[in-house]
């Protein structure tokens, strides 16, 4: 019987790729998981169902991609796993590329949505810079997927999980981790918000930020940009850009001050729940992809905005 | 030393335009992806820092003889060349074993760099590919690179941290774009481009087909588009989303 094995380093990822893993499962797959060097996390997959495979071996190092990924070809040949679903996160589209290849199989990575049909999986991502979403299968037996962050929600609480051992013999590769450290400059992370008050070029006035950030601060969000307002008019940093030379964000909420609607910039914030566009400009084509669309002179509603919710 | 760059020749995406949903390729120029010049730029940076020899690899059809002149102008020494024109769309394992095997004709190369991703597909496997397939340690997204003799000290950016690590070599790297901006060739520069040595390989460029796209199309937009006159209006349409409370 065909097996899927899921791993991400971060336990967050793991529990939305146990979801994702049960989509693909319905019928014929059993899946594993594997924890590396991590009994906390262990004990989460257990508790959301997953039957958990520890791997504990301090020679294991995180940054050393192939010996990570030489840890994970043996745990999926040990539980007979010919899919193996990573987080496409940079630790785990890193990792999805080596494992692919020692493990001779085709992959996708940052995959944002799949579909089962007759036993394919079919995989939903951005391709030609997020101009057009392809729909692609891997055809080979066995296969890596690297599921985009917030794709699937996490697993819930779930009986009937358990916690194993799996030894696997590491050599290092030779990369040693000398320091890690904090990002330097803006910690804003607005992948993680739920709520985004995305700033555009249509915001003419820069004293205008302070409003923007209390809404924002208001309704629990965070604020973002698009590219042009980091890059040329340098208000924040690129920490905060939103399209595809930024964050790719799936917010519940997203409010669009005077942004234009470049697909650069549309396919940061395509998958968002709902698309509020506040722009002057009734024509900007921002608008045609919002559920709301406010066409208002933006330095009147903006303390408007403010004084409602503050 | 050699220090080898991958470079992938894509559609210029600002040009591609969508007829029907469907992506329109036609007269759309071909250059590099904005992250592999990012790629390039280290190189040359590297290159100057250390004397070496810098060769840029790249797999396309035969418009690259004419788009690698873009590398070799913004600094590479030389270019190896896979030319086939039926590899439109070639799959991220079997661009991985041809670069590998591109470089495998090589001596004493130090460092292999890639972008983080190609600007069209964005995949991000293939630098891991051919770090798997010459047994050579790896370091993805980076941000700074430093070669000290034998060894390179490279800082990556990850969402949440960055960690500096230390690997002798020789190594694969793949940066992102904060890593550098990359130069503009001069006059000068862009005419000797075209005199620098080009090697072109003949390898076999038939693998094994993994991935079958089924579809690729533009989004459609499934918005309501509703259209509100105040701010009032606004807001109570989101907390009937359940969005806002109060």
């Amino acid at each position: 019987m065909a097996g899927i094995l899921i791993y991400s380093d971060k336990t967050k990822l793991a529990l939305e790729l146990l979801n994702a893993a049960k989509l693909i499962a319905k019928t014929a797959f059993t899946i594993n998981s594997v924890s590396i060097n991590n009994d906390e996390q262990a004990e989460e997959l257990a508790a959301k169902g997953a039957q958990t495979y520890k791997i504990i071996n301090p020679e294991l190092n995180l940054a050393d991609t192939a010996a990570m990924s030489s840890a994970l070809l043996q745990a999926a040949e040990k539980l007979n796993a010919n899919i193996v679903l990573l987080s496409s996160d940079r630790r785990g589209k890193e990792l999805a590329g080596r494992l692919a290849q020692v493990f001779n199989a085709g992959c996708l990575t940052d995959v944002k949505g799949l579909e089962t049909e007759n036993g394919n999986i079919k995989c939903i991502r951005n391709v030609l810079g997020g101009a057009t979403v392809a729909i692609q299968q891997i055809i080979s037996d066995k296969k890596v997927i690297a599921i985009s962050p917030k794709a699937f929600p996490a697993a819930d609480d779930e009986a009937g999980g358990s916690i194993n051992k799996c030894e696997v013999d590491i050599k290092p590769s030779g990369i040693k981790l000398i320091e890690t450290r904090e990002k330097a400059g803006d910690s804003a992370d607005i992948e993680a918000a739920e709520i985004l008050v995305v700033v555009g070029q249509g915001v003419e006035n820069k004293d205008d930020l302070p409003t923007i950030m209390q809404i924002a601060k208001a309704l629990g969000g965070e604020v973002a940009c698009s590219k042009p307002v980091a890059t040329d008019k340098k208000w924040f940093g690129e920490e905060r850009i939103v399209g595809l030379s930024g964050k790719i964000c799936k917010p519940e909420l997203a409010i669009i001050l005077g942004v234009s609607g470049q697909v650069q910039f549309n396919v940061g914030i395509r998958d968002a729940r709902i698309i509020v566009s506040i722009n002057n400009d009734e024509k900007a084509y921002m608008n045609q992809m919002a559920d709301y669309v406010l066409a208002a002179d933006l330095k009147e509603v903006l303390p408007e905005l403010n004084k409602a919710i503050g | 030393m050699n220090i080898v760059v991958a470079m992938k020749q894509i559609p210029d995406l600002q040009q591609i335009r969508i007829r029907n949903r469907k992506p329109v390729f036609e007269d759309v120029a071909l250059t590099f992806g904005n992250i592999d010049k990012n790629a390039l730029e280290a190189g040359v940076q590297l290159k100057e820092a250390t004397g070496s020899n810098l060769i840029v690899v790249s797999v396309g059809n035969e418009a690259l003889e004419d788009t690698i002149k873009e590398a070799l102008a913004a600094g590479a020494d030389e270019a190896y060349l896979v030319l086939d024109n039926e590899i439109e769309d070639m799959e991220s394992s079997s661009s991985a074993r041809l670069i590998a095997e591109t470089i495998q004709k090589m001596d004493d190369v130090g460092m292999v760099l890639f972008g983080e991703g190609s600007g069209d597909n964005y995949s991000g496997q293939v630098g891991s590919r051919v770090a798997e397939i010459l047994g050579l340690p790896q370091v993805g997204y980076a941000n700074s690179i430093n070669i000290n003799g034998s060894s390179a000290t490279v800082t990556r950016s990850l969402e949440d941290c960055e960690e500096v690590l230390e690997a002798e070599l020789p190594i694969v790297v793949s940066v992102i774009a904060d890593i550098n901006e990359p130069r503009i060739p001069s006059v000068s520069q862009i005419l000797k481009a075209g005199r620098k040595p080009k090697e072109i390989l003949e390898l076999d460029v038939t693998g094994d087909s993994m991935l079958e796209t089924i579809s690729n199309l533009a989004p459609e937009m499934q918005r309501k588009r509703i259209e509100v006159e105040t701010v009032k209006k606004l807001l109570r349409y989101l907390e009937i989303e359940g969005i806002i409370r109060r």
